[in-house]
């Protein structure tokens, strides 16, 4: 029996000549992140262990990004944890928020993952790396320190379900809407404990923004990890970005699947996920009036730069609706300083919105643009639970650039069409 | 090993979101999160919630953030064991890394409701709901998850090995 493209780079990190579905190993580890959440609890079991060490200097990349610029003495506390631990052991890539980004754009940007790699992550998004062909997982806090200790993570093999891509999707149709439509299909739990690999020759339509927001979101399917076949994208990307060295894997043409789907992206529309899960999805022709109150373009799903460039085409020249609040967070500084340059940030100020500095706040309900009680907002980011952005009583949509900055303009659920576009 | 308690209950796909919200994550004290437990989806469970209580739910519980601060403050509120049709794969990890009891019975999770009295034997895997006269096989845990719960987590597991 042959090997999926993730039970090939496991195998390779488990010295074994070949896995398969459910089988357990250990494998050694290329990279383990942790976040200012995740890693004070991390540093915290560490320090209960007999090893005080980390296995490697430069394989461990702490990011705090979730409540900074600091939103509060605790989470400030939190925040001097790591950076102490990261002085402590002389981790090369801590990144302080000057350099940082929101870690899943930030990694990638900064090089430090590339195709082949296995990557753990105590953040449940980790899983946005196999868009480079590489696979990568969330863990929890104890996994990390384990990690961050041995350079090494114990998994349970995966089974597999593949999405053959095919042809091109329409103008406003993104990698967003894609992953959308797939968790629309099977559901929060359809790949529960799997992985999600696409293949097909729509993937070449796919740019790599596309394909990290995708990976990225293959967690709210469940799945273990969302992976992507390496492309000439991919090594464009990979050269332009890394040193590093990378290894390309595919599926053997024996490989298992217990589902295959094969979806024409030609056929795909703007899509949106209504309260309050991920899988609640309509096309932008099914949403009826959904009146908001707030925007949300950004995060480690949608505020890379092509999100942002998508978001000033549709709001260039215009004015958001009145009442409205446009919040726009460039996922890292690299983009942030981009999207400066090509006059992006003019443009989403002067249509009255405001941008942020890079931070996870309001994606998580932690800070910067939280909700009241009745609200709603259409959000560029992945989780609409119950609370997810404030009070329990508010509501999340979530949706794709384009749709987002339509729906600041309209001041309800629209499509770029509705703006003549 | 056994758990005996009063079940609390709930439905499908609850996230680590309502398990401990965000907004309470600029702390990582178990006591303080457990005093915020399931605050977004039932707010009095933290008067009810004696020590040893059961959690039920159905299929996909805990998934979303990977915060481990979610089996931490359900272990903190005194839950002794968490019984559900399937787990999210993070929440299913670190459970046992923290030495939270979990049990996956599709069965058990469907027909025990909300107050029955429960017993488990994490030895063969056995639900006893005393309230009803049932029975239910769930997985019994292999020797080495026990020696994690039992050590109190994965981190102590290693210490004494």
């Amino acid at each position: 029996m042959g090997m999926t493209m993730t039970q090939k780079i496991l195998a390779a990190h488990a010295g074994l000549d070949h896995v398969s579905a459910g089988q357990l190993i250990e494998a050694d580890l290329d990279l383990v992140l942790g976040n200012d959440v995740t890693a004070p609890v991390a540093i915290h079991e560490m320090d209960k262990m007999n090893t005080k060490t980390v296995f490697d200097k430069d394989k461990i990349a702490l990011v705090p990004d979730h409540f900074t610029p600091n939103k509060d003495i605790k989470s400030a506390e939190h925040c001097k944890c790591v950076r102490n631990f990261a002085k402590e052991n002389d981790i090369t890539n801590y990144f302080e928020i000057g350099e940082m980004g929101i870690e899943h754009a930030l990694l990638p940007e900064k090089g430090l993952v590339v195709a082949g790699d296995v990557v753990i992550g105590a953040d449940s998004h980790t899983c946005t790396y196999g868009a480079l062909g590489a696979f990568s997982t969330g863990v929890g806090s104890t996994d990390m320190a384990a990690g961050m200790a041995t350079g090494k993570a114990w998994f349970k093999v995966p089974s597999a379900i593949k999405f053959v891509l095919t042809g091109k999707p329409s103008k406003w149709v993104s990698g967003k809407d894609i992953i959308l439509h797939i968790i629309g299909m099977i559901g929060v739990d359809g790949a529960l404990y799997k992985s999600m690999e696409f293949v097909g020759d729509g993937i070449a339509n796919l740019t790599m923004d596309d394909r990290f927001s995708m990976a990225n979101m293959a967690i709210e399917a469940g799945a273990k990890n969302g992976i992507f076949p390496v492309d000439e994208q991919t090594i464009a990307y990979m050269k332009e970005h890394s040193t590093k060295t990378f290894a390309t894997y595919e599926a053997d043409a024996d490989a298992e699947y217990e589902e295959v789907y094969t979806i024409d992206l030609s056929t795909l529309k703007s899509t949106v996920a209504f309260p309050h899960l991920p899988e609640n999805t309509k096309t932008i022709d099914e949403v009826g009036e959904v009146v908001i109150d707030q925007v949300v373009i950004g995060s480690c799903t949608n505020g890379r730069i092509e999100d942002l460039r998508i978001a000033a085409k549709v709001l260039e020249g215009r004015k958001v609706a009145k009442g409205m609040r446009l919040i726009v967070f460039p996922a890292t500084q690299a983009v942030y300083l981009q999207a400066m340059e090509e006059g992006l940030l003019a443009t989403f100020i002067k249509a009255g919105g405001v941008v942020s500095t890079p931070t996870c706040g309001p994606c998580l309900g932690g800070h910067m643009g939280i909700l009241a009680a009745g609200e709603r907002a259409v959000a560029t980011t992945n989780r609409n639970f119950v609370g997810r952005m404030g009070h329990v009583d508010s509501e999340v949509y979530l949706a794709s650039p384009a749709v987002a900055a339509a729906s600041a303009v309209t001041g309800k659920i629209s499509g770029p069409e509705e703006l003549g576009l | 090993m056994k758990a005996c308690g009063t079940v609390h209950k709930y439905g499908d796909n609850v996230d680590t979101d309502v398990i401990i919200p965000a907004r309470y994550l600029n702390s990582s004290d178990p006591a303080e999160l457990a005093k915020k437990c399931m605050e977004d989806i039932d707010a009095d469970f933290v008067n009810r919630v004696k020590p040893g209580d059961i959690m039920v739910a159905n299929k996909n519980f805990g998934c979303g953030s990977s915060r481990e601060h979610a089996p931490i403050a359900i272990k903190a509120s005194g839950i002794s064991c968490v019984i559900a049709e399937t787990f999210a794969r993070i929440f299913y990890r670190n459970a046992i890394n923290i030495g939270l009891p979990i049990i996956e019975c599709p069965e058990a999770a469907k027909e025990i409701e909300a107050g029955d009295e429960v017993e488990i034997d994490f030895d063969n895997g056995m639900i006893y709901d005393k309230t009803k006269g049932t029975q239910y096989k769930g997985q019994a845990f292999p020797a080495f998850m026990q020696k994690i719960i039992k050590a109190e987590g994965l981190i102590n597991y290693i210490n004494q090995k």
